[in-house]
């Protein structure tokens, strides 16, 4: 990466508290105060979040598209893999 | 029925003026922004702040007009007043110029209001109290926007710092006029609606000392600052800024949305 560039962070949000952080964009920031401004100024105008966290992009290691087929579709031919066999009670709420 | 101080309403409605076109005018300036940033994440960040300066300006406004009592509308006062009618600082009403003067330009502002909304949480006056409750948190985040950018500025590249320097330089003269008191900010003091602007220096300097000893930076002294502002008084920009603020109001009279 050229040095005069601004790093690329990986913003994470937090809709409600019991809820995990998703993935939602990126933003650049020169560092990890400014990423979370721009986190806040990007991504949570209208009342999205109560949290946020970010990560430079950088840090993340992705599976290579390459892989794709042996990564994934030896599980598409295994519905019973699904635990859509059992029925969830509505007490318990997110899953 | 909200609790009111007792004082003559008319230094009531001027300092409400003066504090609602401060953050009009401001929050019209950040708005210029919209679309020329120099980033996506700062193209937000800057009418996000502009959205909040507007909404309390309207509060202010609102307020201004019911204490007024003569009829006039929020709309009204921002819209259909004429420039020597206009009661903002100088500082505010000054053009953008580079990304560095108007994130210095947020920072002075931020840190003076942030003072004077701590000090009218207190507010003798109900309606100031519930207008500083919503503001403080929507200034501490503009204090700290603004300030983070000042320190990555003034401590960040050669160009960034010489620009950054400028800004100082050409923001100076505008400073003092913040902490100006007269007749009418002694009697709002006094009654305890609002806080002595003269009071609030020791605070702005901390917060700036702090902000500027990180940055690298040094606050210049001027011999004598601009001033006339909060008398009507005001630069050449002012009259351009003015032209297009009203320009809807003036064409459609009384369009809404």
């Amino acid at each position: 990466m050229a040095t005069n560039e601004i790093p690329l962070w990986e913003v994470f949000i937090r809709p409600r508290n019991g809820l995990a952080h998703k993935h939602c964009g990126s933003v650049h920031a020169t560092d990890e105060e400014m990423a979370i401004q721009a986190a806040r100024d990007v991504y949570t105008r209208r009342g999205e979040g109560t949290s946020i966290w970010v990560v430079p992009s950088a840090a993340i290691t992705a599976s290579d598209p390459e892989h794709k087929d042996e990564n994934f579709e030896p599980a598409l031919s295994k519905v019973y893999r699904h635990p859509t066999f059992y029925k969830i009670p509505d007490d318990v709420g997110h899953m | 029925m909200t609790a009111r101080a007792k004082i003559d309403q008319t230094a009531l409605v001027t300092i409400l003026l003066r504090l609602a076109d401060d953050h009009l005018i401001l929050g019209h300036r950040l708005s210029e922004w919209c679309g020329h940033a120099p980033m996506l994440e700062e193209d937000l960040a800057m009418p996000n702040m502009a959205l909040d300066l507007i909404g309390q300006a309207r509060s202010l406004y609102q307020y201004a007009a019911e204490a007024e009592g003569e009829g006039r509308t929020e709309d009204d006062l921002a819209y259909l007043r004429r420039e020597r009618e206009y009661l903002n600082c100088l500082m505010v009403e000054r053009e953008n110029g580079d990304f560095a003067h108007t994130m210095l330009r947020q920072f002075y502002f931020a840190a003076f209001m942030q003072a004077f909304w701590d000090g009218a949480l207190e507010s003798a006056d109900e309606t100031v109290a519930a207008i500083a409750g919503k503001a403080v948190k929507e200034v501490a985040y503009h204090l700290r926007h603004a300030g983070e950018w000042v320190v990555r500025l003034g401590d960040g590249t050669e160009e960034s710092r010489r620009r950054m320097e400028q800004a100082v330089d050409a923001l100076a003269p505008y400073v003092d006029e913040l902490f100006e008191a007269d007749a009418v900010s002694d009697a709002v003091a006094e009654a305890g609606i609002a806080p002595d602007p003269a009071s609030l220096r020791k605070s702005f300097e901390r917060t700036v000392g702090a902000v500027f000893a990180e940055a690298g930076l040094e606050t210049q002294a001027v011999p004598y600052g601009q001033t006339g502002g909060r008398r009507g008084l005001h630069g050449e920009a002012m009259g351009y800024l003015l032209t297009e603020l009203q320009y809807m109001q003036r064409t459609y009279p009384g369009a809404v949305w």
